[in-house]
C-alpha cells in the first residue's frame, strides 16, 4: 500500500517519464487492449520496480524530529486524502496579525474575477476610428456655412484675403510730402497763405464766415418785415375779439348772410371753372346734412324753439319762424339723390344708351345663359324689325359705341350733357321759384342761412328733373319696344340660332353692316369682320363635337370658302394704275366674274382639304394588327378572320397629342420633329433640376453681347473663379472667416496622429 | 401733331418744347457724362442719321400749306442726366440731388424680359429654387440695364401727318422733297434706264449700297447716298434677281441659266451650276445662307461662307417665283400657284407649314421685321395680312383694283404694294401693329410697271425698280432711326467691315437651327430626355429617381411591433391610393366640363321645340 502510494507520487512528479514509458516498453502495448484497471496496476508495478532500480531511486525523507529546516522536497501529503491549500500553509498554528494583511490581499485577489480577454486588434481600431470620426466631424462642421457660402458665391477671387488698400488721409499724404520744385513751392505757399483746406468742404474759413454773414441792409429789411407781420397779426386778433363781443343778433345774422352769399357765388364759379373742387364742396354739404341729422339742431327741441312754440298760437311771426326752422331741418336732413355730378352723368349716359337699344335686346342679353327658344326667335325678329324701322345707321353706331343724334324722339348723350349744363346755368332762377313753392310766402323774404343748403336744394331739384325725364323716355322706349312685339313675324331660320346664342347683338349689327356696305362706305367697321369669321369657323366644330366626320369636313369646307371669299372692301387709292381706268364698280364686278370663271375648274379648297386630310392620316400613329388568318380556323381561299378575333388581336396605338392645326382649317402644320435642331438642344437635365421647365427658365435669358448691354454682358459672363497671377493661394484659415485660432489648432493634430487622441479619450473614460 | 408755325396761325403749343430740347450749355468743370457703352447701341455719328425729314424750312412756309412733314416728336429730356460723379461730391461736400441709380419705368423694363412667368413651375427643391431665383434676378437686372440704355437711342422716327381731315396719300413726292432739307431731298432720285428693261433691286444690310439688275442683263452696284458707282456690267443674259450677300462686296445675280456671284468690282467670282434657272434670291444674313428658288421647283440653300449646298428641297409645286424670308426666324416663305404659302427650313424635307391664302395663285409675299405679320397678294386681287403667331389667320383683307404684284415691309412695319405702275404704302398705328389697309399712307405713280420693291434699311427711303429704271422715294417713318453700330453700321469703314465680317462668321448660326420658333433652342429636348431616362432605367434595373417606398420609423415602447409597422405602411399606401383616385376623378370632371357645349343649357321648354 505504501509502496503503491509512493509510486503514485512518483508518477505524478515524473510525468514525462511516465509518458515515455509505454514507448520504451513495447510489452505494455499488448496490455493496453486489456482492462484499464489491470493496466494501471500493471503500470504501478512497473514503476515500483523501476524505482527499485539504483539510479532512479529517490530517498524518501522521513521526518523524525522537529526542526526549523524543512526541505521543500521532502514535503509530502501522505496520509491525508485532501489537497493542500495555500492558505493552510500560511496559516500558523496561532493566528498572527502580521499575516492578516497578506491574507486579506490574498482573499481580494481571489474574489476578483478573471481579467477579460483584450478585444482583438481590428475591433479596437474600429472603435478608435469611430470616435475619431465623430470628433473630427464635430470640429469640421463649423466650416459648413463657409463652404456653402463659397459654393454659392457668384465669384471667388483667390487669394481670398483681400489687402485693404490703405487709404491714408490726404492730410497725412500732404504732410509727408515736400514741395521740391519751384512750382510746387509756389502752390504750397498760396495754399498755406489762404488757409486753403485740403479736405472737404472746399471752403476757407474766411469764405465760410463771409457766407454766414448777412449784409446789414438785408438784416434790417428782414427785421422790418418780421415786425410788420407781427403787428398785422395783433391787429387782426384785436378785430376778431371786438367782433365777437358784439351782442346784436341782427348784426351776426347779416354777417352770416353775407358769408353765405359769398360762399354761394364762389361755389357757382367753382362749378364752372373746376368741377372737381366743386365736388369736394358738395361733400361738405353732405357733411352738414350729417351734422344736422346727428344734432337735430333745427328740430323744435331747443330752448328757443320751445319758447316759439308757446308763442306761436298768438304771434304770427313766431309761427313763421317756427315753420321756417322746420323747413330748414327738412332740407338739411333730406338725403341727396345723387352723390356727385359725374356719377349722375354716367348714369344718365348709360340710361340713354339702354334706351336707345330696344328693350328686347336687353332681354336677350340677360337670357343669354339660359335661352328660351321662343323668346330668342321673337327677339331676333324684333331686333330686325327695330333695325329696319329705325335709321339704318343706328345699329352700327351702337356697335361702335358712338351714340349720336339720329331720331327726333330719342336724345343722345351729348345732348343730355348739354342739357345738364343748361340746367346748371339756369339753376339760380329755378331754385328761387322752387324755394318759393316750398316755403310759404312768408319765408320768401328770408334766404337760407348757409350757402351749402342752397346748393343742396338746387342739386336735388336738378336730379329730380333728370329722373322725370328719364322715366318719360323709358316709357317712350318701352312703348316703342312693344310695337314690334306686337308685329312679331315668323321665327328666324334655324341656322342662325347657334350664332345668335353667342352674341345676338353683334351679329345682327354686322349683318346690317353687310347690307349697308353695298351702298355706303364703311371703312371703320369692316375690320372686325374677317376676325369674326375666323372665330366662327373655330366655333362651329366645337359646338357639335359628336357630329359625323364627313359633316364636319363639309363644315370646314364651307368655312374655308367663307374665309376665302370674304367680301373685302376695295381700296380706293388716289392713283389708279393706268391700265384700268374704268369705273371702279363695274371693273370690280367684272374682275370678280373673271376670277370666278378662271378658277371654276380647279377647286383650290378641295385640294387643300384633301392634302390636309392626308397629312393628318399620315401623322396618326398606326394600329398593329396581329391576327393570323387561318389560325385556329379552317384555311382556304377567301379566308376572313372573324371580327371578334380581329378585335382581340388589334393593338390600338395610343392617341397622340392633338395636332397644332386642329382648329385651323386653312393651315397644315408639319408635326415632324426637326432632329437636326434637336441635336443642339439640351438633352440631360443638370443636377439640381428635376423638371425640364425649371431648367428652361434658367436658360431663357440670352447672355450674349448682342442682346445685352455691355455691362450686363460682362456681369453675366464673369468667371466663377478668379485667380490673381503671381499670388500664392493659401488654404483658408480660421481667422479669415472669423473663428478663433485655438479651435483651428487642434484640427491638424488630429489629422496627424489620430491614435493619440483616442488613447487620451480612453483614459478619460477610465477616470 | 407737330406742325411748323404757319404764318396766319398762332404758335402751336409744342413750340416751347423745342426750346427745352436745346442743349444745355456745358461748363468745363462739369464732367461729361460718358454714356455707358451699351452693346445694343454704340456707334459713331448717330445724330447724322435720318435727319432728312426734320423741318428745316424758311419761315415763310407758303410752299406747303396743307400739310406739314415733321420728324421727331420732342420728348423733354429728364434733368437727372446731369449726375455728378461720385468723386466730386465727396470732395466738395456737395450732395447728390438724385441719389441712387436712375429709376426705370416698369413697362420699359418689361419689354426686355424673356422669362415667361405666367407658366407655372412644378414644385422644386430649395436648391433648385435658389437657382431659379438667381436666374430671375439676373434677368430683371439685365432688363433694367437694357431699359436704361434706351436713353441712348436718341433718334426718333419720322412721320408724315396731314392737317385735320387731309389725306396724306395726296401728298406727292415733290411736296415732300420741297419740305425737307437738302440732304434728305437728295435721297429722292430717279434713274432713267429705259434700255435694259424692268429692274430688280436690292439694298445692302447697312442700307448704304444699292444693287440693281435689269431684265436685259444690266447689273450695277452703287453707293446710293453718295451716288458713287461701284461697278456696272452687262452680263449678256437675262437677269432675274439680284441680291447682296453678307456685305456689299459680294453680289449674287440670278441669271438665265445659272447663279453667278460677282464682287463689287464687277468681277465674276463664281458660277454656281447647281443652282440653275433661279428666279428669286433671298439671303439669310445670320446663317450665311443664300436661298434660291428655281423654275424647276427646287428651293436650294447655299452656304456662302463655305460654298456648300446645305439643302436642296423639292417644293413639288411647280415653278417657284414668289419668295420672301421671315427676318425673325429665317424661315423661307414660298408662294404657290394653288393659293398656298409654304414655310421652309433647310433642316426639313417638307414644309414646316402650309397656309391656304388665296383662291388664285399667290403673286407676292412679304413678312414684317418682327415676324408677326405676313402680307400676301393673289391673283384674286386680294391683299391679306396674316398673323404668323401660331394662328395663321387673316387679320385684314382688301381687294385691290388691280391686285398687288410686289409687296415689301419696312423696318417699322409699313407695307408697300406695287400695283401696275403705282405703289401704295400703308402704315399701322405703331411699330408692333399691322398696317391698316383702309387708307393708304402714301401713293406714287411711276413711269412704268413695278418690278421690284424694297425699303432701304435705316433710311426713310423706298427703292422701286420698274421698266423705266429705278426710283428712290421718300417715305417718312419707314425705317428704324437708331442703328446698331456693331451690327449694321451705315458709316463703317473698310476696316470695320472686315472686322465685322470675321465676327459675324464666328457667330454664324448653323443652318439646321432654322425652325418656326427660334427660341426653341432655349428649351430642353423632352423627347430625348425621356428616352435617356428610359434607357437608364433599363440599364440599372431600377429607377434611380423613383420615390423610395415608405419605411416606417422605428418607435419605442412596443409600438414598433410588426403588426403596427404593417398598419402604418398600409395607412400610407391607402392615402396615396386615395390621392390618385381623387386626381383621376378631377381629370374626368375636367373632361366632362370641356366636352359640354358651353352655350346651351337645357331648358324645360326644350320639349316643345319641333
Amino acid at each position: 500500500m505504501n509502496v503503491n502510494q509512493v509510486a503514485e507520487n512518483l508518477a505524478l512528479s515524473h510525468q514525462e517519464e511516465l509518458v515515455d514509458l509505454p514507448k520504451n516498453y513495447p510489452l505494455s502495448e499488448n496490455e493496453d487492449e486489456g482492462d484499464s484497471d489491470g493496466e494501471r496496476k500493471h503500470q504501478k508495478l512497473l514503476e515500483a520496480i523501476s524505482s527499485l532500480d539504483g539510479k532512479n531511486r529517490r530517498k524518501l525523507a522521513e521526518r523524525s524530529e522537529a526542526s526549523l529546516k524543512v526541505s521543500e522536497f521532502s514535503v509530502s501529503s501522505e496520509g491525508s486524502g485532501e489537497k493542500l491549500v495555500l492558505a493552510d500553509l500560511l496559516e500558523p498554528v496561532k493566528t498572527s496579525s502580521s499575516l492578516a494583511t497578506v491574507k486579506k490581499q490574498l482573499s481580494r485577489v481571489k474574489s476578483k474575477k478573471t481579467v477579460e480577454l483584450p478585444l482583438n486588434k481590428e475591433e479596437i481600431e474600429r472603435i478608435h476610428r469611430e470616435v475619431a470620426f465623430n470628433k473630427t466631424a464635430q470640429v469640421l462642421s463649423k466650416w459648413d456655412p463657409v463652404v456653402l457660402k463659397n459654393r454659392q458665391a457668384e465669384q471667388l477671387v483667390f487669394p481670398l484675403e483681400k489687402e485693404e488698400p490703405a487709404i491714408a488721409p490726404i492730410e497725412h499724404v500732404l504732410s509727408g510730402w515736400k514741395a521740391r520744385t519751384p512750382l510746387e513751392q509756389e502752390i504750397f505757399n498760396l495754399l498755406h497763405k489762404n488757409k486753403q483746406p485740403v479736405t472737404d468742404p472746399l471752403l476757407t474759413p474766411v469764405e465760410k464766415a463771409s457766407l454766414r454773414a448777412m449784409s446789414l441792409e438785408e438784416a434790417k429789411m428782414r427785421r422790418a418785415e418780421l415786425q410788420r407781420a407781427r403787428a398785422l397779426q395783433s391787429y387782426y386778433e384785436a378785430k376778431a375779439r371786438r367782433e365777437k363781443k358784439i351782442k346784436s343778433k341782427k348784426y351776426h345774422k347779416v354777417v352770416k348772410k353775407g358769408k353765405a352769399k359769398k360762399a354761394l357765388k364762389e361755389f357757382e364759379q367753382l362749378q364752372k371753372v373746376n368741377p372737381t373742387v366743386a365736388l369736394e364742396e358738395m361733400e361738405k354739404i353732405e357733411n352738414a346734412r350729417m351734422m344736422e341729422r346727428m344734432s337735430l339742431k333745427h328740430q323744435n327741441s331747443g330752448k328757443w324753439a320751445k319758447s316759439k312754440a308757446i308763442m306761436a298760437k298768438y304771434d304770427l311771426e313766431a309761427r313763421q319762424a317756427m315753420q321756417e326752422q322746420l323747413s330748414k331741418n327738412k332740407e338739411l336732413t333730406q338725403k341727396l339723390q345723387v352723390a356727385s355730378e359725374s356719377e349722375e352723368e354716367e348714369g344718365g349716359t348709360e340710361d340713354v344708351e339702354e334706351l336707345l337699344v330696344p328693350d328686347v335686346v336687353n332681354e336677350v342679353q340677360m337670357n343669354a345663359d339660359g335661352p328660351n327658344p321662343w323668346m330668342l326667335r321673337s327677339c331676333t325678329s324684333d331686333t330686325k324689325e327695330a333695325a329696319t324701322q329705325e335709321d339704318p345707321e343706328q345699329l352700327p353706331e351702337l356697335a361702335a359705341h358712338e351714340v349720336s343724334a339720329s331720331g327726333a324722339e330719342e336724345r343722345p348723350v351729348a345732348e343730355e350733357e348739354i342739357l345738364l349744363r343748361e340746367f346748371e346755368e339756369r339753376q339760380s332762377l329755378r331754385k328761387r321759384s322752387e324755394l318759393n313753392q316750398d316755403a310759404e310766402p312768408a319765408s320768401s323774404q328770408e334766404t337760407k342761412d348757409s350757402s351749402s343748403q342752397e346748393v343742396l336744394s338746387e342739386l336735388r331739384a336738378l336730379s329730380q328733373k333728370l329722373k322725370e325725364k328719364h322715366q318719360s323716355r323709358k316709357q317712350k322706349a318701352s312703348s316703342e319696344g312693344t310695337v314690334p312685339q306686337v308685329q312679331r313675324e315668323e321665327p328666324a331660320p334655324e341656322e342662325e340660332e347657334p350664332l345668335l346664342l353667342q352674341r345676338p347683338e353683334r351679329v345682327q349689327t354686322l349683318e346690317e353692316l353687310e347690307e349697308l356696305g353695298k351702298e355706303d362706305c364703311f371703312q371703320n367697321k369692316e375690320l372686325p369682320r374677317p376676325l369674326l369669321e375666323g372665330q366662327q369657323s373655330e366655333r362651329t366644330p366645337n359646338n357639335r363635337p359628336d357630329a359625323p366626320k364627313e359633316k364636319k369636313e363639309k363644315e370646314q369646307l364651307i368655312n374655308l370658302q367663307n374665309f376665302l371669299t370674304t367680301q373685302s372692301p376695295s381700296v380706293r387709292s388716289l392713283a389708279v394704275p393706268t391700265i384700268i381706268e374704268e369705273l371702279e364698280d363695274e371693273e370690280e364686278r367684272n374682275h370678280r366674274q373673271m376670277i370666278k370663271e378662271a378658277f371654276a375648274g380647279d377647286d383650290v379648297i378641295r385640294d387643300f382639304l384633301k392634302e390636309k386630310r392626308e397629312a393628318v392620316e399620315a401623322s396618326k400613329p398606326k394600329d398593329v394588327d396581329l391576327t393570323l388568318p387561318g389560325w385556329g380556323e379552317w384555311g382556304g381561299v377567301g379566308l376572313k378572320p372573324s371580327a371578334k378575333k380581329r378585335r382581340q388581336f388589334l393593338i390600338k396605338a395610343p392617341e397622340g397629342p392633338p395636332r397644332k392645326d386642329k382648329n385651323l382649317p386653312n393651315v397644315i402644320i408639319s408635326e415632324k420633329r426637326n432632329i437636326h435642331a434637336a441635336a443642339h438642344q439640351v438633352q440631360v437635365l443638370p443636377y439640381p433640376f428635376t423638371h425640364h421647365r425649371q431648367f428652361e427658365r434658367t436658360i431663357q435669358t440670352p447672355i450674349g453681347s448682342t442682346w445685352n448691354t455691355q455691362r450686363a454682358f460682362q456681369k453675366l459672363t464673369t468667371p466663377k473663379v478668379v485667380t490673381k497671377p503671381g499670388h500664392i493661394i493659401k488654404p483658408i484659415k480660421a481667422e479669415d472667416v472669423g473663428y478663433q485660432s485655438s479651435s483651428r489648432s487642434d484640427l491638424p493634430v488630429i489629422q496627424r496622429n489620430p491614435k493619440r487622441i483616442t488613447t487620451r479619450h480612453n483614459k478619460e473614460e477610465k477616470l | 401733331m407737330e406742325t411748323a408755325p404757319k404764318p396766319g396761325k398762332d404758335v402751336p403749343p409744342k413750340k416751347d418744347k423745342l426750346q427745352t430740347k436745346r442743349k444745355k450749355p456745358r461748363r468745363y468743370w462739369e464732367e461729361e457724362t460718358v454714356p455707358t457703352t451699351a452693346g445694343a447701341s454704340p456707334g459713331p455719328p448717330r445724330n447724322k442719321k435720318n435727319r432728312e425729314l426734320r423741318p428745316q424750312r424758311p419761315k415763310n412756309a407758303h410752299i406747303l400749306k396743307k400739310s406739314r412733314i415733321s420728324k421727331k416728336p420732342q420728348v423733354p429730356k429728364k434733368p437727372r442726366e446731369w449726375k455728378n460723379p461720385e468723386s466730386q461730391s465727396g470732395l466738395s461736400g456737395a450732395q447728390d440731388p438724385f441719389p441712387g441709380p436712375a429709376p426705370v419705368p416698369v413697362e420699359v423694363g418689361q419689354k426686355f424680359c424673356r422669362i415667361d412667368k405666367s407658366r407655372k413651375l412644378p414644385h422644386s427643391k430649395a436648391k433648385t429654387r435658389s437657382r431659379l431665383e438667381v436666374a430671375e434676378a439676373e434677368e430683371e437686372e439685365t432688363s433694367i440695364k437694357a431699359a436704361r440704355s434706351e436713353l441712348l437711342l436718341a433718334e426718333e422716327p419720322g412721320f408724315l401727318e396731314g392737317e385735320d381731315g387731309e389725306d396724306t396719300a395726296k401728298i406727292c413726292q415733290a411736296d415732300i422733297v420741297e419740305a425737307v432739307d437738302i440732304a434728305s431731298a437728295a435721297k429722292h432720285f430717279d434713274l432713267n434706264l429705259r434700255q435694259f428693261g424692268p429692274y430688280r433691286l436690292n439694298y445692302s444690310r447697312t442700307g448704304r449700297h444699292l444693287a440693281f439688275g435689269g431684265r436685259r442683263g444690266h447689273v450695277a452696284a452703287l453707293d446710293w447716298v453718295t451716288k458713287k458707282l461701284m461697278c456696272e456690267i452687262n452680263v449678256m443674259e437675262a437677269v432675274r434677281d439680284i441680291r447682296f450677300l453678307h456685305s456689299e462686296a459680294l453680289l449674287a445675280v440670278a441669271q438665265n441659266r445659272w447663279l453667278h456671284i460677282y464682287d463689287n468690282q464687277g468681277i465674276e467670282l463664281h458660277c454656281i451650276r447647281r443652282c440653275d434657272r433661279v428666279t428669286r434670291l433671298e439671303f439669310l444674313p445670320f446663317h450665311f445662307l443664300l436661298a434660291t428658288a428655281s423654275e424647276t421647283g427646287f428651293l436650294t440653300y447655299l452656304d456662302v461662307s463655305v460654298g456648300k449646298i446645305v439643302a436642296a428641297l423639292n417644293a413639288r409645286a411647280g415653278r417657284l417665283d414668289v419668295m420672301s424670308q421671315n427676318p425673325y426666324n429665317a424661315v423661307i416663305h414660298l408662294g404657290h400657284s394653288n393659293g398656298t404659302v409654304s414655310l421652309w427650313s433647310p433642316a426639313m424635307k417638307e414644309p414646316l407649314a402650309k397656309i391656304l391664302c388665296h383662291r388664285g395663285g399667290v403673286r407676292a409675299v412679304a413678312v414684317d421685321s418682327t415676324g408677326t405679320y405676313m402680307a400676301t397678294s393673289g391673283l384674286d386681287h386680294q391683299l391679306k395680312i396674316f398673323d404668323l403667331r401660331g394662328t395663321y389667320q387673316p387679320l385684314s383683307t382688301r381687294t385691290l383694283p388691280h391686285g398687288a404684284g410686289h409687296l415689301a415691309f419696312s423696318q417699322r412695319g409699313l407695307l408697300v404694294a406695287g400695283m401696275g405702275d403705282v405703289v401704295n404704302i400703308w402704315a399701322g398705328q405703331g411699330k408692333a401693329s399691322p398696317p391698316s389697309l383702309e387708307q393708304p399712307y402714301l401713293t406714287h405713280r411711276l413711269s412704268g410697271p413695278v418690278h421690284g420693291l424694297q425699303f432701304c434699311p435705316f433710311e426713310d427711303v423706298l427703292g422701286v425698280g420698274h421698266t423705266g429704271g429705278i426710283t428712290s422715294m421718300l417715305v417718312p417713318g419707314a425705317s428704324e432711326p437708331n442703328f446698331d453700330g456693331l451690327e449694321s453700321n451705315p458709316y463703317r469703314s473698310r476696316k470695320q467691315r472686315q472686322e465685322w465680317e470675321v465676327k459675324a462668321l464666328l457667330e454664324k448660326v448653323p443652318a439646321e437651327l432654322i425652325c418656326l420658333d427660334p427660341r426653341a433652342l432655349a428649351e430642353v429636348d423632352v423627347i430625348s430626355l425621356e428616352q435617356g431616362k428610359k434607357e437608364q432605367i433599363e440599364r440599372l434595373g431600377y429607377d434611380p429617381q423613383a420615390k423610395a417606398p415608405f419605411q416606417p420609423k422605428p418607435k419605442q415602447k412596443g409600438r414598433s411591433s410588426t403588426a403596427s409597422l404593417v398598419k402604418r405602411k398600409r395607412k400610407v399606401m391607402d392615402e396615396e391610393h386615395r390621392d390618385k383616385v381623387r386626381q383621376s376623378l378631377q381629370q374626368q370632371h375636367h373632361k366632362e366640363a370641356k366636352a359640354k357645349p358651353t352655350g346651351a343649357r337645357p331648358s324645360a321648354l326644350d320639349r316643345f321645340v319641333r
